[in-house]
């Protein structure tokens, strides 16, 4: 009997599906035309996965994978690729790794652990054409992106001149216009600290934002209150203020009080969990800001850990590049017009060192105490944090304790004596990883159809040979299914894959056009038509339907 | 566009359309502010309002010529079959290059790139030519930037070194660095201070506030100066004799990207063709760099053809190197020297090229071009060029920016979107690329996989 391709049966494995209650029981999954379903027929091409791991594929919510920042970074460091080749196969294209690696080697990598899906967290709207072109480069994984809001200078006007639904209607018009899945802040208010006052930074959340009357932590909440009212499927993606500072632990205390009431998403929150004095060696933070966070429903967060070696700075946050460089290490700043700054910069984490080793320690803390897996999810920041290939390691830190206390003897001892972690036992089950890696980014990214494998799900599903070792375990996936195709079997690329778009439209008043066109006009380099993405770039993508609107998906092929 | 004008109508009205925001990708400018007037029935473009003397003459003298499609020893053959040659030419050799792609759209790039993936070929940009010194040296340094709106916005100490935008870059100065009013600059030109460093008096002078005569070659002497009298260290005393500038002109220099609020540097190939050439620029954008220890600076270089930020870009994202790759051992190697193409060639290296809107056959040096005689060339044009007459298979093109859409990166690296003004009779670079890449996928699946 010749069997139907479109149609999988997915036998005998161990399922792990939280969204759905389910874990680790042994069940058939099946696949028919891209979906989950619940009947396929006798001709159904069978995959037997007995004793092997079922999850949904991998939903990264922030890392830094396409458009201007990332580029710069890759041409930037030729030594990086040059050490880590990605040969082209019969059916893949092939391309370059080390930390930012090319957009083809990015696609496969991240199938090759599992992934389907991600979200680039930083991309000022001018640079979405270029992103969203190089996410036509990135294969296997959909993919979406959070546009930079922040420090958008029109936006700061109309808060300066208190026009709140203007402000409102303008963030849609934007998010609409760049083609984004949520709005991202980024250190708001510093923008103008850089740029305008010879490479300051804001220190505290309550100074004044010279020309603009304002406060950041005014401009935050404002941004976290209309995001959330225009029912965005994801809320304010935040990079607070004061990032990577000892003593920031009040900021982002600061930050998340201003949020009450409203959804708010605070991102790689490891970076803005450290105690301590301005200037003075950082402790760790990490409880008042996870007991915040675990009494708070309204907050969502990613941890975005540390793994030592290789990494790459990478941010609109450009004072936080130029306060890390030393030694004259190369270094990018690059300003975006009336929106962004941006740095760039190689750095390295090192075990001997006693601040990169309590970054480590901070992430892992976090997640040790989280009391919520739904809200705080994994993430490194990559490349900031660590690569994105370093997950599998980070995985088995969490899920094992023996694996933990080996790696804490190797590491700086007087960060790890100042640390909690040596008294945390706790230990992340495979169903709390498929929550943190799966099933709560979807849900915290308005995805319906994603992070389960429920009837209805789009199945990109991964399925892992059980292995104690669990780094080993989800470092090479047996089988990958993307949109119900399968392209990695038995640990090797079968078939090739695009992805799909993934952005959002909230509405908006059409007339907020006449107000936005003649700032354009005086302080933009572009013509205001030709800023907005024009549909001819979507190509494959999906509409994210906004909360509670009844929206109908909208799909186009 | 429901709108249905009858014959009669037709034949007393010109046709006439008229093209908003359009682009001119005549240089790393990319203007965006054209109104195009196209008179349809004649198939040109009468008046170009907002272009300057470049882009009038780009727009004005664009026509349809009398020309065929495809050729194959210069003789007239259908596109299919020239595509057929250009495909098989690509899948027999042991070492086809690909060059140009400055001015076509990314969409075309992209294509171009995965052909080279394909057939394990290597691949090279104009970049090699203009401001590859620049990305060598940007990834020793870095480079702090930004795009032409902010400069618009913030820049009060507009430096140029080595370049002449008055001819080449006509609206640099008018649309983007020096005349307009910012939103920190509301009096334009009168809140900056311009500075023009070069080897002679050009036609930008005038625009200046003050030149600065360095002596020919001498420009990294006088980087390196710049940079010591930054950081407070001293400088050779006889600066002036080895760079032709006193110390009293370059302290002043000095004290004034100190002091001011935002300083911009832009560098034009004056600075990265002439001795020196990477240690020029990197130089340069070192001095951007540490200047941002008193003020904000930033460095950019002007580049010329008008996709060519674009073709790095695409590049770099594709293989993680912006311009001279190759793909001879399955993934991509960069080496500038030996996978430019320039150098290639004149080593005699290639046995076969693809030449995509450049004429190498008019510009390289002698001993290039006369390898480019002796191995299968396929050109793909806008216009016959030197290249296309010899080549072995020649594509004539439509021209981006005027009869094809697409997408071009202007020289800081901001996308913008080409509206096309007419159509063209015939095909895209993107058109022609794409079906040699797929013959080429079905001459490999047919199993003459070639050798590696």
């Amino acid at each position: 009997m010749a069997e139907n391709s479109a149609e999988l049966r997915i036998k005998g494995g161990k399922v792990y599906d939280p969204t759905n209650g389910v874990d680790g029981e042994v069940r058939d999954v099946l696949v028919r035309d891209g979906r989950i379903v619940d009947k396929v027929s006798e001709k159904a091409r069978t995959l037997n996965v007995h004793g092997m791991v079922v999850m949904p594929g991998g939903i990264d919510i922030h890392c830094h994978i396409a458009g201007p920042k990332v580029n710069l970074s890759r041409k930037l460091q030729p030594e990086d690729h040059r050490l880590d080749v990605h040969p082209g196969t019969d059916v893949t294209r092939s391309g370059v790794g080390g930390v930012t690696p090319s957009t083809f080697a990015t696609g496969y990598r991240y199938a090759m652990l599992g992934y389907t899906t991600a979200f680039d967290a930083a991309v000022p709207p001018l640079a979405a054409r270029h992103v969203i072109e190089e996410f036509h480069d990135t294969p296997v994984i959909d993919k979406g992106f959070y546009v930079l809001l922040g420090n958008n200078m029109f936006l700061y006007d109309l808060l300066k001149q208190g026009r709140k639904q203007d402000f409102k209607d303008a963030i849609a018009w934007w998010v609409t216009a760049a083609r984004a899945a949520s709005v991202k802040l980024v250190n708001a208010g510093s923008d103008e600290f850089w740029k305008g006052r010879r490479n300051e930074n804001v220190t505290d959340v309550n100074e004044k934002i010279d020309p603009f009357d304002l406060t950041p932590l005014h401009a935050t909440a404002a941004f976290i209150e209309a995001v959330d009212e225009l029912n965005m499927p994801h809320p304010a993606h935040i990079h607070c203020n004061n990032l990577g500072h000892s003593g920031n632990v009040q900021t982002t205390l600061d930050t998340m009080r201003a949020a009450e009431g409203h959804r708010a998403h605070i991102a790689h929150i490891q970076f803005h969990s450290y105690a301590g004095e301005l200037g003075k060696r950082v402790q760790t933070g990490s409880e008042a800001i996870i007991d915040y966070v675990n009494t708070h429903e309204n907050i969502t967060t990613d941890i975005g850990m540390v793994m030592f070696g290789k990494a790459t700075a990478m941010t609109a946050d450009a004072p936080l590049t130029w306060m890390l460089r030393f030694k004259d290490t190369k270094w990018i700043n690059a300003d975006t017009e009336c929106e962004s700054g941006c740095g760039v910069m190689p750095f390295s984490y090192q075990d001997t060192n006693y601040t990169h080793t309590m970054q480590w320690a901070i992430g892992l803390e976090l997640f040790l105490l989280s009391q919520d897996p739904w809200r705080v999810m994994f993430s490194t920041d990559h490349p900031n944090g660590a690569s994105f290939r370093t997950y599998p390691r980070l995985i088995r830190l969490l899920m094992d304790r023996g694996f933990r206390d080996e790696m804490m003897k190797q590491v700086n001892q007087k960060a790890i004596s100042n640390s909690l972690l040596p008294q945390l036992d706790r230990e992340y089950s495979l169903y709390e990883i498929a929550i943190i890696t799966r099933a709560a980014p979807a849900r915290a990214l308005g995805l319906a159809n994603k992070g389960h494998l429920g009837v209805g799900a789009d199945a990109d599903i991964t399925i892992y040979t059980d292995d104690e070792n669990r780094e080993r375990m989800f470092n090479a996936p047996r089988y990958v299914i993307k949109a119900g195709k399968a392209l990695i079997e038995d640990h090797e690329f079968v078939d090739d894959h695009i992805g799909r778009f993934l952005h959002t439209e909230p509405a908006y008043d059409p007339t907020i056009e006449d107000q936005i066109r003649p700032f354009f006009d005086d302080y933009y380099s572009i013509q205001f038509n030709n800023y907005r993405v024009d549909a001819s770039y979507l190509h494959d993508h999906e509409v994210i339907p906004l909360r509670n609107s009844g929206n109908k998906k909208k799909g186009h092929q | 566009m429901s709108e249905t004008k009858t014959p009669e109508a037709a034949k007393d009205e010109p046709n006439i359309r008229i093209v908003e925001d359009a682009t001119c990708t005549f240089c790393g400018c990319v203007c965006d502010d054209m109104e195009l007037t196209v008179d349809l029935d004649a198939n040109r473009i009468t008046k170009a309002k907002n272009a300057c003397v470049l882009g009038r003459a780009w727009f004005l003298q664009h026509g349809i010529e009398d020309h065929p499609q495809a050729m194959i020893d210069g003789q007239e053959v259908p596109l299919e079959e020239a595509m057929d040659e250009a495909a098989r030419i690509l899948h027999e050799a042991k070492f086809p290059i690909t060059y140009g792609l400055s001015d076509s759209p990314c969409e075309a790039q992209r294509v171009a790139v995965a052909i080279n993936d394909l057939v394990r070929g290597n691949i090279d940009t104009t970049t090699s030519v203009c401001h590859g010194p620049s990305g060598i040296a940007f990834q020793g340094v870095g480079e702090s930037t930004s795009t032409l709106g902010e400069v618009k916005n913030r820049a009060d100490l507009v430096i140029y070194w080595g370049g002449n935008p008055a001819e080449s870059h006509p609206r640099h100065f008018t649309r983007y660095t020096v005349t307009p009013k910012g939103r920190y600059i509301p009096n334009g030109k009168k809140d900056r201070h311009v500075v023009l460093i070069d080897v002679r008096k050009t036609p930008s002078a005038p625009v200046a506030d003050q030149l600065i005569r360095v002596k020919p070659g001498r420009d990294f002497e006088l980087l390196w100066a710049l940079r010591a009298l930054v950081r407070g260290r001293d400088v050779h005393p006889e600066i002036e004799k080895i760079t032709g500038v006193s110390r009293e002109v370059l302290d002043e220099l000095v004290e004034r990207m100190k002091n001011c609020n935002f300083g911009v540097l832009f560098f034009g190939m004056g600075l990265t063709m002439t001795r020196g050439r990477h240690f020029n620029s990197g130089a340069l954008l070192a001095l951007a760099t540490d200047l941002n220890k008193y003020t904000h600076f930033v460095a950019k270089p002007v580049r010329g053809h008008g996709n060519v930020t674009g073709a790095d870009n695409v590049v770099s994202w594709q293989t993680g190197y912006p311009f001279g790759v190759n793909f001879h051992r399955g993934y991509p190697r960069f080496n500038p020297g030996e996978y430019t193409t320039v150098d290639l060639l004149a080593r005699g290296d290639a046995d076969a090229a693809l030449m995509i809107a450049t004429d190498p056959a008019s510009n390289f040096p002698k001993r290039a071009i006369e390898h480019l005689k002796r191995i299968p060339v396929i050109s793909l044009d806008a216009k016959p060029t030197y290249t296309s007459r010899q080549a072995r298979v020649a594509f004539m093109v439509a021209t981006y920016g005027i009869n094809t859409g697409g997408t071009v990166y202007r020289m800081d690296d901001v996308p913008i979107t080409l509206r096309p003004a007419f159509d063209s009779p015939f095909p895209t670079d993107e058109e022609i690329l794409t079906g040699i890449l797929t013959r080429l996928k079905k001459l490999r699946a047919n199993g003459s996989r070639k050798a590696a």
